[in-house]
């Protein structure tokens, strides 16, 4: 049967992120720094403790306006390619999420949409070396598990599983957007800075989401 | 990691407000990190807004004042700024003629830019045009790519628009000039060492004593190649080459030799002697010239050659009078 997220569980999930994206900055700003410029990690570091700051300072009262605040305070705070596309994932998770608590399939609505969103802001394609190469799978696997009536922790532990694939199916890819795109084929053979935060991201939500 | 600073996280806040206290002429919005000219908004002018990530100075908060940019958003080093201080810098120029955004191809700096000129037409009647600088030879433009990156050919462009709103010019007129000299521009980089950025505490990439790398960016991107050092003859012919090959150049250029932080001008001028040099033999006269670092990139020790088709015109408003920190003549 299905379990309600609510502002409580969302919240969790996004200190889970926060807390993860903190200890693997090093990690991600390497990763960039490969291909990239070597701010990914410190980037979604502040972004991430901006938003625990606001969630302490001033809980909003319902999910929609939680990720509306996620969302806007990750478009103030980060900057860069990661601070649009992460900020636009949780606007438009905010504009599907509807009032109040969410089902399973609203869970899984929301997170369709934000992908959509983030597809729509970067113009990026699946295969093209980026955070949808992670998230894409992830959110097929989400419908997919909820379609079949899976509880949403394992619909959430599948999608997890998918972005993990993901991610690591970017390593031999070659970028075809962001700067990692600069560098042609000498960007094959790295992961992607972007589809591996996102992935911490669904992993974060794995681990907090759908649990009674 | 061995740099003048107080905490990495300080870096841009610290450095904005020195420049604030060095340019008392200048209005530093230290919450929005935006650089005004004192008097803006200027009434009935156009007004121009760039803005990136830190880390390039003098570009592009060194670049306000009479003649040149009216407002300069400061991101994190070499990190976008956020649609928050765009649109402050856009309500805090505009006088009523609209505003122009000089915006670099970079996948960030777009994605911010767009959002904030979405919420500047959501909130406010601000007429806003942009141009996107892409002028990086090094680059392949193709949809395999962001396409080309905008690296010198910006500074030229900025100076060169701002002299044009300066002379009361409507924002389709200014925006299409900027079009035209973003059109005209080509550059072509090299670095012969790495930059740390502050936040990271180590070198963006590892480089040997005996090596460069040709068609770097500006933000330690790696480039096209990387060769063994050679004479400065050599490396000018391996940044000129590809710009010629790209764009026909005829007579009168402006010719921008740029150090990217970390170069000496003596070396500067070793290579803008080799760049002239090619230029007399290919043909090509130089109208104008800018030798300096005006496009850094941290510490990083190279250079870029940008070269710009001028014409009449747009030497008439190169020679117009400019007056800020990083670019003053004629006042």
């Amino acid at each position: 049967m299905s379990v309600a997220v609510g502002t409580d569980d969302l919240t969790a999930w996004l200190r889970r992120f926060a807390e993860v994206v903190h200890e693997r900055r090093d990690e991600l700003t390497a990763l960039d720094a490969a291909i990239g410029d070597a701010d990914h990690g410190s980037n979604m570091d502040r972004g991430m403790a901006a938003v625990v700051a606001v969630l302490d300072d001033a809980p909003p009262a319902d999910p929609a306006g939680l990720l509306k605040k996620t969302g806007a305070t990750l478009v103030s705070k980060v900057g860069g390619a990661s601070g649009p596309l992460y900020g636009t994932f949780f606007l438009r998770m905010a504009g599907a999420a509807g009032d109040g608590d969410l089902d399973d399939a609203a869970v899984a609505r929301a997170v369709r949409a934000g992908l959509e969103g983030v597809v729509a802001r970067g113009k990026a394609e699946p295969g093209d070396k980026t955070m949808v190469d992670a998230l894409g799978p992830a959110c097929d696997a989400l419908d997919a598990a909820v379609g079949a009536g899976k509880p949403l922790a394992d619909a959430l532990a599948a999608a997890a599983e998918a972005a993990v694939q993901g991610r690591d199916a970017t390593v031999p890819m070659v970028a075809r957007k962001g700067r990692a795109s600069y560098l042609g084929e000498r960007s094959a053979g790295h992961m992607d800075p972007g589809a591996t935060s996102v992935t911490l991201l669904v992993e974060a939500a794995a681990a907090t989401l759908g649990r009674p | 990691m061995k740099k003048l600073i107080n905490d990495p996280a300080d870096v841009v806040s610290d450095a904005l407000r020195g420049m604030a206290l060095a340019h008392p002429e200048l209005r530093v919005d230290h919450e929005n990190r935006v650089v005004f000219r004192g008097d803006a908004p200027v009434r009935g002018k156009v007004g121009i807004v760039s803005g990136g990530g830190s880390g390039h100075e003098p570009m592009h908060g060194g670049f306000v004042g009479r003649g040149m940019l009216d407002a300069a958003c400061a991101g994190e080093v070499f990190t976008s700024p956020v649609p928050d201080q765009m649109q402050a810098a856009t309500a805090g120029v505009d006088g009523g003629a609209g505003v122009l955004h000089i915006v670099k191809n970079y996948t960030g700096d777009i994605m911010n830019f767009e959002m904030a000129a979405e919420l500047v037409a959501a909130e406010s009647g601000i007429e806003v045009a942009t141009v996107v600088v892409d002028d990086d030879v090094a680059v392949t433009d193709s949809l395999y790519t962001a396409g080309r990156r905008g690296v010198g050919t910006t500074v030229l462009l900025e100076k060169i628009v701002g002299a044009a709103a300066e002379e009361g010019r409507p924002l389709a007129e200014v925006a299409d000039l900027a079009k035209r000299v973003d059109d005209a521009g080509r550059s072509m980089g090299m670095a012969l060492t790495s930059c740390t950025v502050p936040a990271a505490g180590t070198p963006t990439f590892e480089l040997a004593d005996d090596e460069m790398e040709i068609g770097i960016g500006i933000h330690g991107e790696p480039g096209r190649r990387r060769v063994k050092v050679a004479p400065a003859r050599e490396v000018a012919e391996m940044l000129i080459e590809p710009i010629l090959s790209d764009r026909m150049f005829t007579d009168g250029v402006i010719c921008f030799v740029n150090g990217m932080g970390g170069t000496p001008l003596i070396e500067l001028y070793v290579v803008y002697a080799e760049v002239a040099a090619i230029l007399e033999r290919s043909g090509i006269r130089i109208a104008r010239s800018l030798v300096g670092p005006y496009m850094t990139s941290l510490e990083m020790a190279g250079c870029s050659v940008t070269l710009l088709q001028a014409d009449d015109e747009l030497l008439r408003l190169w020679d117009a009078p400019v007056v800020t920190p990083g670019l003053r003549w004629g006042a």
